[in-house]
This record gives structure tokens, sequence and C-alpha cells, in this order.
């Protein structure tokens, strides 16, 4: 099993996210440079947290002009699952990946808290681990994470089952006061129609470990082992092939 | 790419305004009109906060159009924003 | 009374900032009239900013080494040993006058520089605190200041990827025009691969690694030196940051510095790269030669002087080995920054500047580095024996409640929630103890189960009423947040913020806090490895006399840390240390009757340093469920403070000594008395340890209900002083509207 963990210039989360997933789930992972452009061989590329480019222009929209998120497009046709987190979230949405923009938050402000999300959608890599409705606290950290969709994507997204995670309170509720930044219907997460492509703005890689955040993020990376899993087993796994790390 | 013909020496320079679309959430522009109301500015009735560009490119006949694609695909995120421009 | 420095006689001085002895003594040291660019690099180097002309001589009373010290003040940052093989960088620095200009840049640059300083030590930072000053916050001039510095800090820290993790907040009307922004980084390194400013061997080559140089802050290091009259409109002295450019320079630097061809790297901060060529080959006792052409511009048309005093942001200069340049620059464009050789080490130690062909600099780097060491006339201000003179106890008391509500709401207590909500607190995952507690709390990945505690402290009103007083308390809160989070205190860094040195009052009062702070960190055995000193924080008022301290302090094994807020109800309410209160110079004198006077009592240091050591060892040994110490507003704030973050009540009694106020005892400040919860079980443990300290324990009460009750132990005739709900303390606390 290989995670590929892309570094833009001015991510600034691969670190972390590379810690989460190799020191603490024990998984085999490596970073990957922004300009490569050979994805196959890696069973699960994240898109990390962090200002890429500086959030210049908007949040995600040169990371989304790189190699390799053009690659992506081919890279999940060919099965390859992406999980894109915070940043990597907006950079999924600019990329035209997943449906949808980010605002500004609604406080006008970065907020660097605690929230805590329902699960909407458990039949995805990245969330296979969880049941339906559980709820899971994690850390935010960002400015723009006010989710906008128009009407007819709203529509869709419900006709699909795209909204993958939503803001709630700590007993589930998904009230207006437990939306930290005015996302439309609370959606702190998408997938793509066939769950192979995720997108949530909370920090899982912040929530593994007790000492630092709690270990409800670990769940994410659980699913995405657990779904790979699997498909090694049932030997549909992607050919192994040379892949550039920094 | 297109070839570049001998009239398009010449520079143009274009200046594009992004604004959000009127409907949706404008925090910074909200933020903005609070900070001048508190710093005493009498009678200010909206903000509206936005992007500016001054862009200068080569001229061609095909101007206007490349301009567009440029803001369609890149300047302006036309699901949340739209633009304007004009070319001096 | 200003003394006027000498005016400059000659146009050829005027801009520089220097005076017509410090002209005459250039001459002497180059043996001829300085050139135009070297005469504007001594203009620079020579400000009191680079130079610290007026407080080296007293800085040395500090004591600044230790068995843990691996560098000390002299490098671009102290290193101390931390853990197995791993050492700390540690660093803080004022950017004042910016920020007061334009607060939003200034202290965003300002948590850039200090980012680089830490950086150039070959360290990854990891933290940040920043300590921060401002006039009344409700104050239409402190408004825009106070929200742009905040945003700044924010701005720069978040999407450079270093987590803000601490700090602290203080108003008074003295900082309304001078607002104080000081910024500490700590950053991790192996101890054996500590980077230094020293350049060597002739052949190397010298590299400019990062942004392109532009016209920012031409002469802010002079600009820095002066007090600010002049037109606010003038723009050419603030830099502007780019915290995207910030993070590619780290890992640009990191990078080039892993690969060992790198002999010696330097920030190009404060006076630019006139700072970096001089100080590096000064340390190194070599020289260099350097074509500014070579150097990459932003703007057209730049002349020599601009290029070399520029202070244009996220630059480094490398001095690296000959045959190994290629490497280099390659990292450095790989990350997409500016990577250019622009000279060579030389054996002589002449450091020489040419533009085009014609050398425009050419001496000794040693002369612009060692710059002239003033000791200035130093007085008692005449203002002390008159605040010191006004005895709190004339004042009525004021009923207790009340009191204690004012005391939550104001400014310098109410919960700074939201600030630190907007500062990634949390990247780079090592946060155990996030901003809100008393110290914050780093885990260290690479040395399990290792942990570093950070806080940074200060008083500038306990300072006005006695220096010498107020810059030891300010080192003794700190080495107590320190403790209160389980950790032993080890390093220092200071920022010493005041008016003009040239006036004999102030000087006086800088000498005195700096034997204060030297006199608290020899109890506790704490060296200062590095500072910052920031004068001339003056416009038409002066500020108090402001030292912060940040500290660092270590735990062996992070996961035995504490935090403030009550864990269980029926834990044990005690009180350690037998510190006295006082209400001179109290938050409660200045809420409740709006002066700042008094007359502060000096504490006793070892008991003090006995009692830190104490409750790092009860924390340490997991005996207790929560600390906090006694601070601003005294021990009924910090009773309120454990409430309202433990989401619980508490019950407690306290004896008044023969005669003492009411209010003395519930509001009265001053180090020496630290509260903890605990379970009874570990109650005779506790008293057994702190014996061993000779440190007195009193048992106040314990945690329960959903109320704070502090009442007066025996008497039974008054109702308790205080009896009010926690939900009703958090509410005024967090600054809520009534529900």
């Amino acid at each position: 099993m290989d995670i590929g963990i892309v570094v833009f210039p001015g991510s600034n989360c691969d670190a972390d996210t590379l810690h989460a997933v190799r020191d603490v789930m024990g998984m085999r992972a490596q970073f990957v440079w922004h300009e490569e452009r050979e994805l196959t061989g890696l069973d699960a590329v994240i898109l990390p947290g962090g200002f890429a480019y500086g959030d210049y222009l908007r949040a995600g929209a040169i990371a989304a002009t790189s190699p390799v998120v053009r690659a992506l497009g081919g890279y999940v046709d060919g099965g390859g699952l992406v999980l894109g987190i915070c940043n990597g979230f907006q950079v999924l949405l600019e990329a035209g990946l997943l449906p949808g923009a980010m605002r500004r938050n609604a406080s006008g402000q970065f907020r660097c808290e605690f929230v805590s999300v329902r699960a909407e959608r458990v039949d995805t890599p990245f969330t296979c681990a969880l049941a339906a409705g559980q709820v899971l606290r994690l850390p935010i950290a960002h400015a723009e994470g006010n989710y906008y969709a128009d009407a007819a994507m709203r529509a869709a997204l419900a006709a699909d089952r795209q909204i993958a995670f939503r803001y709630c309170d700590p007993s589930g509720g998904v009230v207006p006061g437990a939306n930290p930044n005015g996302s439309t219907d609370a959606i702190a997460g998408l997938a793509n129609p066939s769950g192979s492509v995720v997108g949530l703005m909370p920090h899982p890689e912040r929530a593994s470990e007790g000492l630092v955040g709690g270990e409800d993020g670990r769940l994410v990376f659980e699913s995405v082992a657990r779904w790979i899993g699997a498909r090694h087993h049932a030997g549909r796994a992607p050919t192994a092939t040379g892949v550039e790390v920094r | 790419m297109e070839t570049e013909t001998a009239q398009s020496t010449q520079v143009r320079s274009v200046r594009i305004i992004v604004m959000l679309k009127p409907g949706v959430l404008d925090a910074p522009g909200q933020a903005i009109q609070q900070g001048l109301d508190a710093l005493g500015h009498r009678g200010v009735r909206g903000v509206r906060a936005g992007k500016y560009f001054e862009v200068e490119l080569t001229d061609d006949a095909r101007l206007d159009e490349r301009v567009r694609r440029m803001c369609e695909g890149f300047l302006a995120n036309t699901l949340i924003e739209e633009y304007r421009f004009d070319v001096l | 009374m200003v003394v006027e420095r000498a005016a400059p006689v000659t146009d050829v001085l005027a801009g520089t900032g220097l005076s017509v002895e410090e002209y005459t003594e250039i001459q002497r040291r180059l043996g001829r009239a300085p050139h135009r660019a070297e005469l504007a690099m001594f203009g620079v180097m020579w400000s009191e900013h680079c130079a610290y002309k007026h407080s080296k001589a007293v800085l040395r009373r500090l004591p600044v080494s230790g068995p843990r010290v691996l560098q000390g003040p002299g490098e671009n940052a102290g290193a101390v040993l931390v853990a197995d093989g791993w050492a700390a960088v540690f660093k803080m620095e004022s950017h004042n006058h910016p920020s007061a200009i334009a607060p939003f840049h200034g202290a965003a640059t300002g948590v850039g520089g200090i980012i680089r300083d830490i950086l150039a030590m070959g360290a990854r930072p990891i933290a940040l605190l920043d300590s921060l000053r401002f006039g009344p916050p409700e104050d239409a001039q402190v408004i825009p200041l106070e929200h742009g510095v905040v945003a700044g800090i924010a701005a720069y820290g978040n999407s450079i990827g270093v987590p803000t993790v601490g700090g602290e907040i203080m108003y008074a009307p003295c900082y309304r025009a001078n607002p104080l922004v000081n910024v500490a980084c700590l950053g991790i390194v192996r101890a054996d691969r500590l980077a230094t400013a020293r350049a060597a061997g002739p052949g190397n080559a010298i590299i400019y690694l990062g942004a392109r140089t532009g016209r920012d802050g031409i002469h802010g290091a002079s600009f820095a030196s002066t007090e600010l009259v002049g037109d606010p409109e003038d723009r050419s002295a603030v830099q502007m940051g780019d915290p995207f450019t910030g993070k590619l320079l780290i890992e640009a630097s990191l990078e080039a510095l892993a690969s060992g061809a790198i002999v010696a790297i330097q920030d190009m901060g404060a006076a630019g790269l006139t700072c970096g060529l001089c100080e590096m080959s000064a340390r190194g006792g070599v020289g260099m030669d350097v074509d500014l052409a070579q150097v990459p511009r932003r703007e057209a048309g730049m002349s020599a002087e601009e290029v070399l005093l520029s202070e244009s942001q996220e630059r480094m200069l490398l001095v690296v080995r000959e045959g190994r340049e290629d490497e280099v620059l390659r990292i450095g464009r790989r990350w997409g920054l500016q990577a250019v050789v622009i000279g060579r080490v030389t054996a002589a130690p002449l450091l020489v500047v040419r533009e085009g062909e014609g050398a425009v600099v050419s001496l000794d780097p040693r002369a612009l580095v060692e710059a002239p060491i003033y000791t200035p006339p130093a007085r008692e201000p005449e203002y002390l024996a008159a605040v010191r003179r006004v005895d709190p106890l004339t004042f009525p008391i004021a009923p207790p409640q009340p009191a204690l509500l004012a005391l939550l709401a104001a400014p310098n207590i109410a919960d700074k929630r939201w600030v630190y909500r907007q500062y990634d607190h949390m990247v780079q995952t090592n946060t155990v103890v996030p901003p809100g507690s008393d110290a914050t709390v780093l885990r260290l990945k690479e040395a399990v189960p290792c942990g570093l505690a950070l806080t940074v402290d200060g008083n500038g009103r306990h300072c006005y009423l006695d220096p010498l007083i107020g810059g030891a308390l300010a080192v003794l809160e700190a080495g107590q947040n320190i403790a209160c989070a389980g950790a032993t205190p080890v390093a220092v860094t200071d920022c010493l913020n005041f008016a003009s040195p040239e006036r004999p009052e102030v000087f006086w009062t800088f000498r005195e806090t700096v034997e204060g702070i030297a006199q608290a960190c020899g109890a506790l055995g704490v060296p200062v490895v590095g500072g910052n000193v920031s004068f001339y924080n003056e416009s038409n008022d002066a500020v108090f006399p402001t030292p912060v301290i940040a500290m660092l302090g270590v735990l062996n094994d992070v996961r035995c840390h504490a935090t403030a807020g009550w864990r269980s109800s029926g834990d044990v309410v005690v009180l350690l240390g037998g510190g006295g209160p006082q209400l001179d110079g109290s938050e409660y004198l200045i809420a409740l009757h709006g002066v700042a006077a008094g007359r502060l009592r000096m504490p006793d240091l070892a008991s003090t340093a006995a009692l830190i050591r104490c409750v790092a060892e009860a924390v340490a040994q997991q005996l207790v469920s929560s600390v906090h110490d006694c601070a601003a507003g005294g021990i009924a704030v910090a009773l309120a403070e454990c409430c309202i973050i433990g989401a619980r009540g508490a019950s407690v009694a306290l004896s008044p000594a023969q005669g003492q106020r009411s209010d003395v005892l519930l509001f009265g400040e001053g180090v020496g008395r630290i509260l903890a919860s605990l379970p009874a079980l570990n109650l005779s443990a506790l008293l057994q340890l702190a014996r061993r300290f000779a440190v007195p324990v009193q048992v106040l009460g314990s945690v329960g209900g959903d109320r704070l009750v502090i009442g007066a132990d025996g008497a039974g005739v008054h109702g308790p002083w205080i009896d009010a709900a926690v939900h009703d303390l958090a509410r005024v606390w967090r600054r809520e509207a009534a529900a």
C-alpha cells in the first residue's frame, strides 16, 4: 500500500499528514512534488492543508493549475483515490474534481478551533470505518471554509449522496450554532458520486493521537487503509511503477 | 498558441475587476463596512469588496476573447464571482 | 528633559542618524573620510537598533551561561540542549515602530523576521509567541492598531505554517501611540548541527537566497532609533512581508543546510545586506568581495546604497563551500527563490563591495560591527517618590463580589480567546496544551517523551513603580507559569521596551530593570540566551518601562503536564507558597480606583525559586489534577479562572493575616502563590514533597458544585465574600451578552 502526499510550494500540513499516515498509522507513504505527472502505483493521493501559493488569487486556485493536479483526473479514472484536506479540498474544488466553491468564513476571520462533524456518507474509501451519523471531534483552521453551491448543485449533491460530512453539535444535531463558517447546508466535506474523491475542511491528521487533539481523525486513515487492504486482497491493486519523491 | 502578427508588437493594458456575484455573502465587504462605521464615517450604506488586476498583454484582434478566457478560466471563479474589464 | 543629540554639522550626515562624534570616530578608524555607501552602512550599523550602543554595557549584567547553553547571546538566536542530542533555539524581537505606522504589515514582518533568526541557526521554527501592548481597547486610535496587529500576526504565522501557541496582551494609556509588538520564536535542531553566522574559508561562495531586493524599509533601522514625531505618512520605512516566500525560504534553507554545503548562514533583517555582509565577515575574522550587480532586484535604477540598505524581507545570506555552489543554487531555484552567487570570502579582513567596476565599499568589517558603547547618565525619576507615597490602604474596601466581576471583565484579565482563535495554534501537530493556559506545552516528536513549555510575561506597570522589583517579578511570574505546566525553566529570551535612553531617568530605569531580571534569573538558575532592546518608544507620551520575558521549560515526560481548570469534583484545593499579596501596583487598584501607584515589595527570590521547583515536581509526579498561579487580580481571580476553565465550582476559605483587609487578601498581587487541586488521596504525598522544598501549603477547600464560594476561615459573622454561579463568572470573563 502506497500513499502519496502532494507538496505544493506553501503547503504546510504535508509533514503532519505524513506523520499521521506513516508514523502513527504505519502505512507506507511518501511526498509527491507538485510537478509530478505520474501517479500510477499510488493507492491514494492526499492533498494536504496549508497555504499553497500563499492562497493568492483564491485559496487553491493556483495549485489547481499544477501538473500533479492536472494528472488527478486521469488517476481517478484509473481507480485512484484522492483525499483533499482543508487547502487540499479547496484545490479539488478549484480543479473541478468536486463541485462548488469556497468563500471567506462568514465571521470574516480565520478560525482555529475544534468542531463536531457528522458522517453523512460512509461508503467511501475515506469514511468506510465510520458508522452513518457518527460524530467526530476534529479541528478546523481556515479563513475560507464557507462552502457554496448554487441551487442546481445542491440538488445534485443530494441526489448523488455527495455530502460526506456536515458540521453538527456534539450530539449530532445539525444546527446553525454548530456551523463555524456559514457553509451551505452545513457542508464540511464532500465526495464525488463514486466516492473515490473526498474533500473535507477539518484536519484528521491533527486528531490522530490522543496527546495532541484526540483520535477521531484516525478513523479517516483507518478507512482508507481498510479499503485499500480489501482491494489488494481482491487482486485489484494498481500496478506499481516508480514514483518520484521529493 | 496564437501566432503573433506584425501588428501585435503593441502592448495593451487591461484593467479587470472581479466581484462576488450579487447574492453571494460578502463577508469582507461587511467587515469593512463595520470598520468604517467604527471609525466614525457617516452615511456608509454598503461596501462590496472585490479584486482588481492590471494585465499587460500583446495586442491582437482577439484581445477581448483572450481576456475573457483568462477571467473565466482563472482570474474569476465564475460560480461565485463575476468580472468586467476595460482595455486602455 | 530630552537631551539633544549633537546636530550634524554637515549635509553628509543628514539622514544617517550619526552624531558628529561618531563621524569623527569613523574617520579615525578608516584613516580617511568614508565613501557615500560606507557612510550609509555606518548609519544603519551604528543605529541603536543594530548596535545596542546605549544598552550593551548594562546587558553584561545578565547571566548568559549554564550547563545546557550551547549558544548564548552573540549569534542570531540562543540555543540550549533540551533532550538527548536536540537543541532548542529561542529568541524574541520587537517591531514596535513599524507596527505603530502600519500595524498589519509591521506585525507581520516582525513575525517573519524572528522566524528567519531561528532559521539562521539551522533550526526548523516550530512555535511563536507574541506579547502585545496597546492603549485602552475602546480608544478610537487603538482599535485599528490592535486589530491590525492581531490580523498581521495571524496572516503571517498561519500562512508560513508556524503555530502561534501563546502570548499576552495588556492595555494601558501610555501605549496609545506607542504600541509594543514583541514576537518570540522557538526552533528545533540537532545539537551537533547548530548553524553559525561566522563566515570562513577564503574562496567559499557568498550566496543570496530569497526574494528580490526592492526599496522596502530604507533606513528602517535608523527609523527604529528615533521617536515617532515625524510624518505618519512616511511609508518608505515600512517593510512588506510575504509569508509564502517565507515558507519557501524555510524549506530551501533547511534542505541546503542538510546537504552539508553551508558554512555559515545569516538572515538579512535589520540593515539588510549590509548587516549580513559585515557581521558574517567580522565574526569570522575574514573578508568578502561582493558584486552588487549580482543582487536580484525588484525595481530598476536602485543605487548601491539602496541595495545595501534595503530591508526587503525573506532573504538569507549563505556562505557555501567552494565547489558546491550549484547544489545550493539548484535547491533554491527548485523552491522558486532567487539564488545567486554574489561574491567570495577572502582571507584578509577587508569587506569590498563593488558596483560594476569600482569598489564603493572597502573597509575592515569589524569597524562597522564594533560600534561605540555608551554609558549615558542615569538619574532616579522624580515621579517615583510620589507614586510610592500612595498607600492603597487609604482607599476604601470595594465590595468583593462586584470587584471580582469588574476584574474578570477588565481588558487585562478577560478572556483572550478572540485573539488566539485567529491563530493556527495546531499546525505541526505538536501542541499538547494550547493557548489559554498558564504556559503552552509542546511535544517533541524527535525526542519522545520530552516536551517543552513556553510562556511570555511582563508588567510595565510594576516596572513603572519599581523597575528593579518589576524586572524580577516578570522573570518569577514566567517561572511560575512554566512550573504550572509541569516544566523546569531552562532559558530566557527578553525584549526590553523603553523610551529614550538619552534621558537620564529612562536610562536609570533601564539599568535597574536589567538588574532585577539578572537577580531573578540568577535565583532560578536560568540563563538569558539572547534578546532584544527597543528604545525610543515614545511620542508625546513615554511607555512604561516594559521588559518582556519569554521563558522556555523542559518536561521530561510531556504526558505529565497540568492545566489551570479544576478536573474532578471532590478534589482538594490547596495554596502552595508563602508569597504575601499587596494591592500596590495591582489590577484591582487600577480597575476599582483608577490608580497606578504604591510601593512594591521585593519577593523572596530563594523561596519563590523553591516553590517553582516544587510545583514542577508535583506535576511531573502526577500528584495534582490542576495548577494555576495567582497573578493579576490576585487569588480571587485565579480561583474564578480555575472554575471557569474547569466548568465547575469550588468552595474555599481564606485565612486573613492579623489585621489584613479582605481586598488585600482577595485581590492583592505578588509572586509566590500557586493554586492546585488534587485527589484527597494524594494530599499527604504533596505535603511531603512541599516539606522537602520548604514550601508552605494551605488547604483551602474543595472542588464541587456549580458555584464559587470564597469565605473567611473560621469567621461565621459575615457571609462569604464571594458566592457566584460559575456560569455568571464565565459570562463576564468571556464578555458575552447576558443569556
